[in-house]
């Protein structure tokens, strides 16, 4: 076997209280494809930071091509032909595409000889791009693209790719996946990070699975079964929700003829929607992010005021109302965000209580707040959602992602909502807390809840909702059953490949 | 190498610890800037803080801190409220000089008269003052957005020349010789806010200030405004989500820390200064933003602070006459104590760690 | 009153002197803001300005090292803040007013033996056949070498910000501090960089004041024109050209208004010493609605984290 491109062995990173990465070694060859999998909080991210010299291992090292490789900054990495895209893109809004890729470059050329190279590197790879287009106003996969041409214009030996379907539509994905193929055509060695085992099956030549940190097995994705890889990924057999068959009731919410302006000034409008949801169904709100999400989730909650009836709860217009108001008749929501939106990070667990709980939960008379009851609210939630941290005085930043989560959810849970609407109920969380919110989620349902669920994952969509729609630069698709959707379909509501050209490979 | 590490929560032990420290630290810079200067740095400290307390003419100087304490601790009260929801009035002097002017004036409309209604008029007018000039900068914040730092602080200018205006012209005192300034209230009975016990320093402008550290106590703890004022400084957005409205907040803030002002400027004015003058006002205003401070925007802290504030006041006087100690140095010496405060608030949320310089 | 005394060409003239110190500062201002940093201490760092520049003219005879060390000195304190926001992570709006409150006492206190001084003047750039052209000539060529450096700062600064790749750093670093880090930049450092810059330049403004403007020492003689230079980045919506031109205007409002005080105009004294300010707060609310330019991370601490 000849020299691997990049050879990593016993990394291990620790954080205050969490070991990030334990003493990972593999091997990335030449022109290969190679799946990095794991679970949220896996360890992922901290490795590939280290590879692309963002964070520097506590002990273990790296060759490249069979020479000592340590990257004291991303810019050697660089230099040493490493490419990353990152998840949450490292873009900047205000500054247009070939600003935008002079900034991830060492030396660039002139402005205009760049967009020059823009437009070559972008026709070549089937990714057409304009160079003095605002990144602010691109679409998601169109900044995906940005963060692509940018690596691809260094003629990178190594691109890493962390997490970068979930952005995108399943036709988008199928153009992605042709780029990236081109490329191991010519010799482009790549890291894919993900937990989708599709993806990984049909994109990739080699997997290394991590889990809490470990480096817990290898395979070759095409011949391995999903299922053998999921259970590496999660260590322990998943328990899927539950559902009973139900029926649906009157309509709780109902929104029509909803036209709203977005708030800030790269944030997506709101066109025309119509949708109702029935007591005891689970609508879920599919599409890439940035679609409108935020701002859907803005106008159900009150943060955003409409026409009064524009938007309806059990008939009675509600448009006009705020946050409170909404709470009072039964309309309730936990944002995507869960620091600094759903939760206040350095409020302790009973002032987040009160933060929604105020209301229903009667946790306040004149104005005076009644702090044992909210406290007693605090540990019901904590109790009750198997949240993990020592008690209701503890700061909500002090709780990992799925406890923070199972927290905010529980919150709303628990004050018997007529109608709930979630934003990414499992982002970031792990396996066994998504499946716990998702299952909370069903059962809400089944005592004649309206859930609206509004998520990127499609998976979680097809697994919990009734009926299924999809928002799509502010206009949302018409609803469907759920049962019997494809993922043609679905990718189609979603607004299909968004007018991106197809890859002339 | 030293790294900062983020803590799981906010360190309940350095908040409190954290304005001790900063005092020390000061001390000990504040030591070395006297000694620059020529002095004693021992000896200037003492004189300072020990000589107003329990020196031999303590039983003046004491009388002295509630009279200094109390504008700085009703004011630091109001402007807290709107620190901690991230509300910037900075401009408490404009609003402690127009509550002056306009409770002096009420005041000075009924002159010669004698009635017992006249002087909580004049409180009323004196809050009434700081408000409306506080509300300037709100109203412009909620209806174009402008910026109320240097709306607020722009209108501290403008009071300034008003006060000039009105001491050369309006409430110039008619019988004071061509002087600039307004009649003394302190001989105007009905108008005078007088020493409750004699000797003991202790006037109505006092006795507010406890009131408004109970107030804002009760109201940040016991209270949903105070719980949505500390929810918008701490995340907007959650407050936002919360249902907080944020126009009547910036409204409220800002008006309560103007009418505190009003009320500071009012009580001095009517009491210890006893009239208006070109230079009336002293700086309580900016010295509030530091006593602000140093309570940790707590009303039981400031209520220590500014006790503690005026008593760098007081010292700083005694300094200067005894040691020849430059007025300016007692300034410099209180802007000290804002740097150490903040940059020690670090510590209330990192952790400071020494760390092996990694291998690169 | 009397208002043919005022004579137009003079007039103009000491407008442009009246906007320099204005100008200097509110452009090093608009490049820390660009940077993401708010500084608000900068009244504080002009005053300091003040004080070294005096000082130090006054001691060697020589107002050009005067102004470096107004520079220097506007600097130094500068670094007060960059310990405070940058390494010690304090909230950027409580440590500017800490530096601003600071700077106002360190000056009193250093300028105690100066008050009553006069500096030594710095001579005219008096521009050869430039200078004696009627009207064009005493307005445009015929100023201190330091008014010509302020309108060449401003030219630069728009220059490097705009077509420079120091620029675009600067820029990206002010608009996204994770996504700079991400890409391997110094965020921290080039935000140092950008606020010493900042403190140099307020440093030049406030002695700009002290040996030119006024010319001598007196406690707070900056009188706000710090706070007015913050107001003037906002109104420019952190555009260099834009905060010329709104710094000759505000200039223009404090001649007009001593102007007509000297000719004695039926309006009090202390209602023409008010203007200024009411229009710094008049131009805040019509400027207020474009917050375009307004870079995303402004006033926001930076500190990497895995």
């Amino acid at each position: 076997m000849s020299t691997p491109l990049l050879s990593i062995k016993g990394l291990t990173k620790a954080y205050p209280g969490v070991v990030a990465n334990d003493n990972v070694s593999f091997d990335i060859g030449e022109g290969e494809v190679h799946a990095l999998l794991g679970e949220n909080g896996a360890g992922k991210s901290t490795l590939v930071k280290m590879i692309y010299g963002l964070v520097k291992p506590d002990s273990g090292s790296m060759t490249l091509r069979g020479a000592p490789y340590a990257p004291p900054e991303p810019r050697a990495a660089r230099a040493d032909g490493i490419a990353m895209v990152f998840q949450h893109f490292s873009l900047f809004d205000a500054l247009n595409v070939a600003e935008n890729i002079a900034l991830g470059m060492e030396n660039p050329p002139a402005m205009g000889d760049l967009a020059a190279r823009i437009r070559a590197v972008s026709e070549t790879y089937g990714l057409p791009l304009d160079p003095f287009r605002t990144v602010g106003d691109l679409s998601a996969g169109e900044r995906q693209r940005v963060e692509i041409i940018r690596c691809l214009l260094q003629d990178p030996k190594l691109l890493i790719m962390d997490e970068p379907t979930s952005v995108l539509t399943p036709q988008e994905v199928e153009i992605l996946f042709q780029t990236l193929q081109k490329l191991r055509s010519e010799g482009t060695s790549i890291l894919y990070i993900s937990h989708k085992l599709e993806e990984i099956r049909t994109l990739c030549d080699h997997a290394t699975i991590l889990r809490l940190g470990k480096n817990v097995g290898e395979c070759t994705p095409r011949e391995t079964s999903a299922r053998d890889m999921a259970e590496m990924m999660v260590g322990t057999a998943l328990k899927t929700p539950e559902r009973s068959g139900r029926e649906f009731g009157e309509i709780a919410l109902d929104i029509s003829g909803l036209s709203v302006p977005s708030p800030s000034e790269f944030g997506t409008s709101l066109k025309n929607v119509h949708m109702t949801v029935r007591k005891g169904e689970v609508l879920g709100i599919g599409g890439v992010a940035g679609n409108g999400q935020d701002e859907l989730l803005a106008v159900l909650s009150g943060e955003i005021l409409t026409a009064a009836d524009a938007v309806k709860k059990d008939g009675q217009p509600v448009g006009r109302l705020g946050p409170v108001a909404r709470r009072r008749l039964g309309l309730l929501t936990a944002p995507e965000e869960r620091l600094g939106h759903a939760a206040a990070p350095n409020m302790s667990l009973t002032e987040n209580a009160l933060l929604t709980g105020s209301v229903r939960e009667g946790l306040e008379s004149n104005g005076f707040l009644k702090w044992a009851e909210t406290q007693a609210f605090a540990e019901r939630i904590i109790k009750e959602f198997d949240v993990r941290t020592p008690g209701p005085e503890n700061a909500a930043r002090s709780l990992s992602g799925g406890n923070l989560q199972k927290f905010v959810i529980g919150r709303e849970v628990l004050q018997n909502p007529d109608v709930l609407v979630v934003n990414q109920p499992t982002w970031g969380v792990d396996a066994s807390a998504a499946a716990a919110i998702r299952q909370a989620l069903l059962d809400l349902a089944a005592k004649g809840t309206a859930v609206v669920c509004i998520s990127q994952d499609l998976d979680e969509l097809m697994e919990i909702s009734d009926t299924f729609a999809a928002l799509n630069e502010g206009r949302l698709s018409a609803p469907r059953t759920t049962v019997g959707l494809t993922v043609d379909e679905i990718g189609l509501m979603m607004g299909g490949a968004h007018g991106m050209e197809v890859a002339h490979v | 190498m030293i790294v900062l590490e983020k803590r799981p929560q906010p360190s309940r032990t350095w908040s409190m610890a954290t304005p001790l420290v900063a005092v020390l630290a000061t001390m000990i810079c504040g030591g070395l800037l006297f000694a620059v200067l020529g002095k004693n740095p021992v000896e200037a400290i003492g004189t300072i803080f020990w000589e107003p307390l329990f020196g031999e003419y303590a039983f003046y100087y004491r009388p002295q801190l509630l009279v200094k304490g109390a504008p700085l601790v009703l004011i630091a009260i109001g402007l807290s409220l709107g620190f901690r929801a991230g509300i910037w009035n900075i401009g408490a002097e404009g609003q402690y000089i127009m509550g002056a002017i306009v409770g002096a004036g009420v005041g000075l409309a009924f002159y010669p008269m004698e009635a017992f209604y006249i002087f909580p008029l004049m409180v009323l007018a004196g809050a009434f003052g700081g408000w409306v000039w506080a509300m300037i900068p709100a109203f412009l914040k909620v209806r174009f957005g402008t910026n109320e730092i240097l709306v607020s602080l722009m209108l501290v200018y403008v009071a300034e020349q008003f006060l000039a205006s009105m001491s050369l012209g309006l409430l110039k005192n008619p019988e004071g010789f061509g002087f600039p300034g307004s009649r003394n209230l302190q001989s105007y009975a009905s108008a005078h806010n007088a020493e409750l016990i004699e000797g003991s320093g202790m006037h109505w402008g006092v006795v507010a200030a406890f009131v408004a550290v109970i107030f804002a106590y009760v109201l940040l703890n016991r209270h949903m405004t105070g719980f949505h004022i500390r929810l918008t400084g701490e995340a907007p957005r959650a407050a936002r989500f919360a249902g907080v409205k944020p126009a009547r907040l910036i409204l409220f803030c800002l008006g309560m820390s103007g009418a505190l002002a009003g009320l500071a400027g009012l009580f001095e004015v009517s009491g210890p200064s006893g009239q208006i003058s070109i230079d009336f006002n002293v700086g309580y205003g900016f010295t509030a933003i530091i006593v602000a401070f140093l309570g940790r925007l707590h009303p039981v802290g400031i209520l220590l602070a500014g006790g503690l504030m005026a008593l760098t006041y007081i010292g700083g006087e005694i300094a200067q006459g005894s040691l020849g100690l430059p007025a300016a140095a007692i300034q410099v010496f209180q802007g000290m104590l804002l740097f150490f405060l903040l940059a020690l608030d670090l510590l209330t949320n990192y952790r400071i760690r020494a760390a092996r310089k990694e291998v690169a | 009153m009397d208002l043919s005394a005022i004579n137009p060409v003079l007039l103009v003239a000491s407008l442009m002197v009246a906007a320099t110190p204005l100008l200097l500062a509110a452009i090093g201002e608009l490049v820390v803001e660009k940077a993401g940093v708010l500084n608000l201490g900068v009244e504080g760092m002009m005053i300091t300005g003040a004080i070294c520049g005096f000082a130090i003219s006054v001691e060697t005879g020589s107002p050009w090292l005067g102004f470096i060390a107004a520079a220097i000195g506007g600097a130094i304190l500068s670094l007060l803040f960059v310990l405070m926001t940058q390494v010690a992570l304090a909230n950027q709006v409580a440590s500017g007013l800490a530096l601003t409150l600071f700077g106002l006492g360190l000056s009193a206190l250093m300028g105690q033996s100066y008050v009553g001084i006069k500096p030594p003047a710095m001579g005219r750039l008096d521009l050869p056949v430039l200078s004696d052209l009627p009207v064009v000539g005493p307005i445009l060529f015929s100023h201190d070498p330091i008014l010509y450096l302020g309108i060449l700062l401003t030219g630069a600064v728009w220059w490097v910000l705009k077509y420079s790749r120091a620029g675009l750093i600067l820029r990206a670093v002010g608009e996204n501090h994770d996504a700079a880090h991400a890409l391997g930049y110094k965020v921290i450092r080039i935000r140092v960089l950008a606020i010493l810059f900042g403190g140099a330049c307020a440093g030049l403004g406030g002695a700009y004041i002290s040996l030119i403007r006024v010319p001598q020492w007196t406690e707070g003689m900056t009188a706000g024109v710090g706070w007015i230079a913050l107001a003037l980045v906002v109104f420019a919506s952190w555009k260099p050209w834009r905060a010329l031109l709104g710094a000759y205007l505000f200039g223009g409002v404090t001649v007009v208004q001593l102007n007509l005080q000297a000719a004695g105009v039926a309006i009090p004294v202390e209602y023409l010493a008010m203007s200024p300010y009411l229009i710094t707060i008049l131009v805040l609310v019509i400027l207020s609605a474009d917050k375009s330019g307004a870079p995303a991370a402004l006033g926001r601490s930076f500190h990497a984290s895995h």
